[in-house]
């Protein structure tokens, strides 16, 4: 209302006090630019700036989560030196989620990203018919909550479920199928795959048992467990309509030129895709392949429905293991030092990627 | 044009008896793999619906047949709505409560800060837009923890301000809206301001009617990031029963039933939790997809 009395007065009268005008209007200005980002920065401030700062400060304490966390006490570097350094339990475990993540990050990651730019490409494909129809189905799983489409798995995958039931008809002509536990095997993928050469732990190498950060070299390579694994299909399953409509939407911006210019100089199908539209996509890839990154470094809510980081501890990620510290066995403190390991190594990961494959999209 | 007919030219020139066959042979290839995805991504839903109008020894035995072989029922829906361990027709109240106003905090706060930041000249512009830029660096997972101890510090944990206030505005929102008014043009509001409108005036009258476009982009994420939110209601309200969104439900009823699931009651709580957002993204489909396509690209 004041400010209208004023944009009145100054219609009326503009010559008058100009100085006074110019300043009360710049003030105005300063003060309508305030009060219009303070809610939004208040609530970030409040509830993501500070609280980081603040846990930061906790990872050094033995803060139980129970107690006001004032109450908790300064432990140095105790929380960080039991995750890293000190051999023990705290670490095995600790280094257990590190590789139980990096298998599921280094599987996920190619295989959702090849199926989203392969899917892509067909639905541009100008003859086709019926596109939307396909990038609709395609993206229904990506509005979908983690936890109804984890429990939808939960029972797709179970002992009896759908998929045994599907695998058991094809394969009984071929001499029949034991039903498989997707989700209680903690046979590694790696560790099956030897096995048909018939390498197990009993003949593997003498250097294959030495200990590494609590786990054997054998341990080490297993591979992501069969439980694992199927977690990792649901990933997949559930972004790839997310990322198809990114790289959809980049193929949509290649200039049609450049194919009809490829055609003339008679580059074939197979040429023009390695040499326009591959290139064309990298920065968009690269985007993909980063928030692809960072998503599963995350991996938590499939996990907490699922299996609850069993069978095994071979799906206990970092996630899951900092959120097992800090609310199931009172060691927030040392859940935290974990959240901040676990920070780092996104970012590191982040930078690592950017550094390899050059700039991502503006 | 040119080049068009060149290619013509080109490829009559070049003859090749093979093409219209190879052609064809492409379209189906091609059609065949879009639809054994299309099932791949959809048929587990289908399965879901079907099985969610059995009796449990049927979705034991017969979970592949999309009909019912022992009769049509609706116990599994009767079971979760009437459950005694969790009061659902509240959860499903705190879901829509927690999503809408998710979603209309966004709309406003985020679209006020986006303008400022794109549009207002003010000290501390820079800082403001790098803290929020900061922030969102930081991976949600990270915050389990640091959430859980301002929320304590606060006295917030398993109360409803608790629920909503740290999602009642976010930095993707703000910075989305923020490159959305950098692109509209500045005459407009230098014809308003002519007009001596005062610049509160200015963004609820003139600017905010021009942004419905990335307006819906915004409600459609804040409403759907809302309603299947886990990470957030978990860590503010996960010990408060009556505070529990339907995600969280539905995970404390699979905890709570043990080795033997009852799958009817957990098949009917993920279609009462997905039916919503189903309805908006069918109706909204657009929408959907250009936002999508518009922030993955804008990123």
């Amino acid at each position: 209302m004041a400010t209208n009395t004023l944009g009145a007065q100054q219609a009326v009268v503009p010559p008058v006090a100009p100085r006074q005008t110019v300043f009360s209007k710049t003030a105005q200005e300063w003060l309508a630019g305030f009060s219009f980002v303070a809610p939004a920065l208040i609530i970030v401030i409040v509830f993501i700036f500070i609280p980081i700062i603040y846990a930061f400060f906790i990872s050094f304490t033995n803060w139980t989560g129970l107690q006001p966390p004032a109450e908790a006490q300064n432990v140095g570097l105790a929380n960080y030196q039991a995750l890293l350094t000190n051999s023990g339990i705290v670490r095995t475990e600790f280094f257990r989620a590190v590789k139980n993540t990096v298998y599921y990050v280094l599987g996920v990651v190619p295989m959702q990203t090849i199926v989203a730019l392969f899917l892509a490409i067909i639905v541009n494909q100008k003859f086709l018919k019926g596109r939307s129809f396909f990038r609709t189905a395609f993206y229904f799983p990506s509005i979908t909550s983690s936890i109804v489409i984890s429990m939808i798995f939960l029972w797709l995958f179970n002992r009896n479920g759908i998929i045994n039931y599907f695998i058991g008809q094809i394969a009984a002509p071929l001499g029949g199928y034991k039903p498989e536990t997707w989700l209680n095997d903690p046979n590694g993928l790696i560790h099956n795959f030897l096995r048909l050469f018939g390498l197990t732990i009993n003949n593997a190498p003498d250097w294959m048992k030495t200990d590494v950060l609590g786990q054997s070299i054998w341990q080490w390579i297993s591979g992501p467990s069969v439980t694992m694994f199927t977690i990792m299909l649901l990933n997949v399953w559930t972004t790839s309509g997310t990322l198809m409509l990114i790289f959809l939407a980049a193929l949509q911006d290649i200039p049609g030129q450049l194919y009809e210019a490829a055609a003339v100089d008679g580059a074939n199908r197979w040429q023009q895709f390695r040499n326009i539209t591959l290139p064309m996509l990298r920065p968009t890839t690269f985007f993909v392949i980063t928030i692809g990154l960072i998503g599963t470094f995350q991996v938590f809510d499939q996990v907490y429905v699922i299996s609850k980081g069993q069978p095994a501890g071979t799906t206990a990620t970092i996630a899951w293991q900092l959120y097992r510290n800090a609310f199931r066995d009172s060691q927030a403190g040392l859940g935290a030092a974990t959240a901040f390991v676990l920070f780092v190594l996104i970012g590191f990961f982040t930078v690592i990627q950017r550094r390899l494959v050059g700039s991502s999209p503006k | 044009m040119a080049t068009t007919t060149a290619t013509r030219v080109h490829l009559v020139t070049r003859r090749d008896p093979t093409r219209p066959l190879r052609h064809a042979i492409g379209v189906v290839l091609a059609y065949a793999v879009l639809i054994a995805f299309a099932l791949a991504l959809i048929l587990p839903f289908i399965f879901t619906v079907a099985n969610s109008f059995k009796t449990t020894s049927d979705i034991v035995s017969n979970p592949q047949l999309l009909y019912p072989t022992q009769g049509f029922t609706l116990a599994g829906y009767e079971k979760i709505l009437t459950s005694t361990q969790i009061n659902i027709p509240r959860v499903v109240f705190n879901s829509f409560l927690f999503a809408i106003l998710t979603m209309v905090g966004h709309l406003i706060f985020d679209s006020m800060a986006g303008y400022a930041l794109a549009r207002i000249g003010f000290p501390g512009r820079g800082l403001a837009f790098a803290t929020l830029v900061g922030t969102m660096m930081v991976p949600p997972i990270v915050l389990l923890i640091p959430r859980f101890l301002i929320l304590k510090q606060l006295n917030l944990v398993n109360t409803y301000g608790g629920l909503i206030l740290p999602t009642i505005a976010d930095a993707f929102g703000v910075f989305l809206m923020k490159q959305f008014f950098e692109s509209i043009p500045a005459d407009i509001e230098e014809a308003a301001a002519i007009d001596g409108a005062s610049r509160f005036r200015m963004f609820f009258v003139v600017i905010l009617p021009m942004a419905v476009p990335a307006l819906t982009a915004l409600a459609i994420f804040g409403f759907q990031g809302a309603w299947n939110n886990f990470t957030d209601p978990l860590i503010s309200v996960g010990s408060e029963k009556s505070l529990f969104t339907l995600p969280l439900a539905l995970a404390f009823l699979r905890g709570e039933t043990g080795d033997v699931l009852q799958w009817d009651m957990l098949l009917s709580g993920s279609v009462l939790t997905t039916l919503p957002m189903a309805v908006i993204f069918f109706v909204f489909q657009r929408f959907f997809i250009e936002g999508v396509t518009y922030t993955g690209i804008k990123g």
